[in-house]
């Protein structure tokens, strides 16, 4: 039954996002955006863009999924649907972990996506790009899920947005230090194995212990 | 509320035998730090003090960083502060919310500005003592990084429970706020040091303090006991605060408020 | 004793700024720290005593 109803949560959501197309794109549109101020801040030499690629695709990654998270969970929590969930029977977690997923497939897989054509705008070479890419497939489910956490924290609050990203950034310090890490090393002609890895155990990590406190976080705010 | 909703018990705090949880009342909690809270002080003022005297006239001047390392007097017990009262404030939200117990609770919520303070306060004097030593205002290394870090982890609890108007859910969210930050806080200072590592060849550190006469040791273990005390009278003051706040309907604080004002603090 | 004037006290071998600004910033964040608690707590009981003489002139009218 669990698996049904995941499933049909996932597949809601992915159609809601299908039908407001725009706001499912404005996350990529914010990412790509952001990016691009930064050569206008700090110059367009090559080498310099280079060495700042790996931080600056990360973060504008990072604030793009923090700040399209909380309407995942807003929508349904003003309309009523979250609280028919939860009475109805369906696990709190369930509704984490589903939630997690769609807002992976819905932003996280166009970050990884448009991660090539970033790279190649900030002069990095195949191998960067490839490890770039792979950061943050390895990234963004872990961005998802602390950032669903974040959105069940703040349901329904004034200022949950900015709220959201003020209890959630710390938390995701690990992800990005691993994640650009990694760039970085390939870079410097290093193995990215060991970032890479860690960030893999970080995930293995996040998915284990988010969704319980993702779903502790549900139960209170709609008590 | 009608003033008709008030219950009609009046406890007296000491009557029964002492158990764990005879101080998880409210109103036994009030008593007992009334009582407290000017011993605390002087304890605070008398090992400050002390410590004091012997940081600045009997610990000797160091020959690699001159009189500048005395900062460390203050800025190691602050950081030693910063991190204790973080795992006070989550252990106690905890407990407020497996059990149920307000004043635990309200005690986790009394803990987080003083927590914040000593973590400001020792990233000021790491600051302040990093310049004439490093020659720069900030070094980004680990121990200081993470000390930043555990700033905005307070803040980030604070901003919440600020935010939710609704007292159990703040508690609650709190709670887990808190608990999320102190199981994170190992993978976090880890990460950053081994960032720390990879970005510099650092030689730059911290933890190169001077070697510790035993008399700086002394001096230091002096202010970390002040510093500990006074976060015992501050905290408690705060939390009577809050208890006053959110009781301020029963009997008890009625009693309590309508005795002469010279009875009690 | 380490300081032969309160002159040398005051000027820390030359790192008086450093030290003095951080023990002075330390004593004032503490300070206010604790001002600030002790202030929510006065007005909490002047709340409270206040919502006990409003209750009562309720009860005597």
């Amino acid at each position: 039954m669990s698996r049904g109803v995941f499933g049909a949560i996932v597949a809601r959501d992915l159609r809601l996002a299908a039908r407001r197309r725009v706001d499912a794109l404005l996350p990529i549109g914010f990412f790509a955006v952001a990016a691009s101020m930064f050569p206008f801040g700090v110059g367009s030499e090559p080498n310099l863009l280079r060495q700042l690629a790996p931080g600056v695709v990360w973060v504008c990654a990072l604030l793009a999924s923090l700040l399209s998270v909380q309407q995942l969970y807003g929508g349904d929590f003003a309309d009523g649907s979250l609280d028919q969930m939860l009475v109805g029977g369906t696990s709190a977690w369930t509704i984490a972990v589903a939630k997690a997923a769609s807002h992976w497939l819905v932003t996280g897989v166009p970050l990884v996506a448009a991660t090539p054509l970033f790279g190649l705008l900030f002069g990095l070479d195949a191998a960067a790009i490839a490890t770039l890419a792979l950061s943050l497939l390895l990234g963004t489910p872990i961005l998802a899920l602390l950032g669903g956490l974040g959105a069940a924290l703040t349901l329904g609050l004034r200022s949950a947005g900015m709220l959201l990203i003020l209890v959630v950034l710390p938390l995701t310090v690990p992800a990005l230090i691993l994640g650009a890490g990694a760039v970085v090393a390939v870079e410097s002609s290093l193995s990215p194995r060991a970032h890479l890895s860690l960030l893999g155990a970080l995930l293995i990590f996040s998915a284990l212990l988010a969704p319980p406190a993702t779903a502790a976080a549900l139960r209170i705010a709609t008590e | 509320m009608s003033p008709s909703v008030r219950s009609s018990r009046l406890p007296n705090p000491l009557s029964n035998p002492l158990r764990l949880t005879t101080f998880a009342s409210p109103v036994r909690f009030h008593a007992l730090t009334g009582a407290l809270l000017p011993w605390l002080w002087a304890v605070c003022l008398l090992l400050g003090a002390a410590g004091l005297y012997i940081g600045f006239f009997v610990a000797p001047t160091d020959a690699t960083q001159g009189d500048s390392y005395r900062i460390i007097f203050i800025h190691v017990p602050a950081a030693w502060m910063s991190m204790l009262l973080y795992l006070m404030m989550a252990g106690w939200a905890a407990i407020g919310w497996a059990f149920n117990a307000r004043l635990a609770s309200m005690l986790a919520r009394a803990i987080a500005p003083t927590g914040a303070m000593f973590t400001f306060m020792a990233l000021w004097t790491g600051a302040l003592w990093g310049k004439p030593t490093w020659g720069t205002w900030w070094v980004w290394d680990a121990r200081l990084t993470s000390e930043l870090i555990l700033l905005f982890l307070y803040f980030g609890y604070m901003a919440l429970v600020a935010a939710i108007d609704d007292p159990r859910r703040a508690d609650q969210a709190g709670a887990l706020v808190a608990i999320v930050g102190a199981v994170n806080v190992p993978i976090i200072y880890f990460s950053v040091k081994w960032w720390n590592t990879l970005h510099q060849g650092a030689t730059i550190s911290m933890t190169a303090a001077p070697k510790m006469a035993s008399t700086m040791l002394t001096a230091m273990l002096l202010m970390t006991f002040a510093f500990w005390a006074y976060a015992f009278a501050v905290v408690f003051t705060r939390t009577r605060a809050i208890v006053l706040e959110r009781e301020r309907h029963t009997d008890w604080v009625g009693a309590l408020v309508t005795r002469r004002p010279g009875e009690q603090r | 004793m380490n300081w032969s004037s309160a002159g040398e006290f005051f000027a820390m071998g030359g790192y008086g700024v450093y030290v003095w600004g951080s023990y002075g910033v330390a004593a004032a964040a503490m300070l206010i720290d604790a001002a600030y608690a002790a202030a929510r707590q006065r007005r909490a009981l002047a709340d409270a005593r206040r919502e006990i003489d409003d209750e009562r002139e309720e009860a005597v009218r």
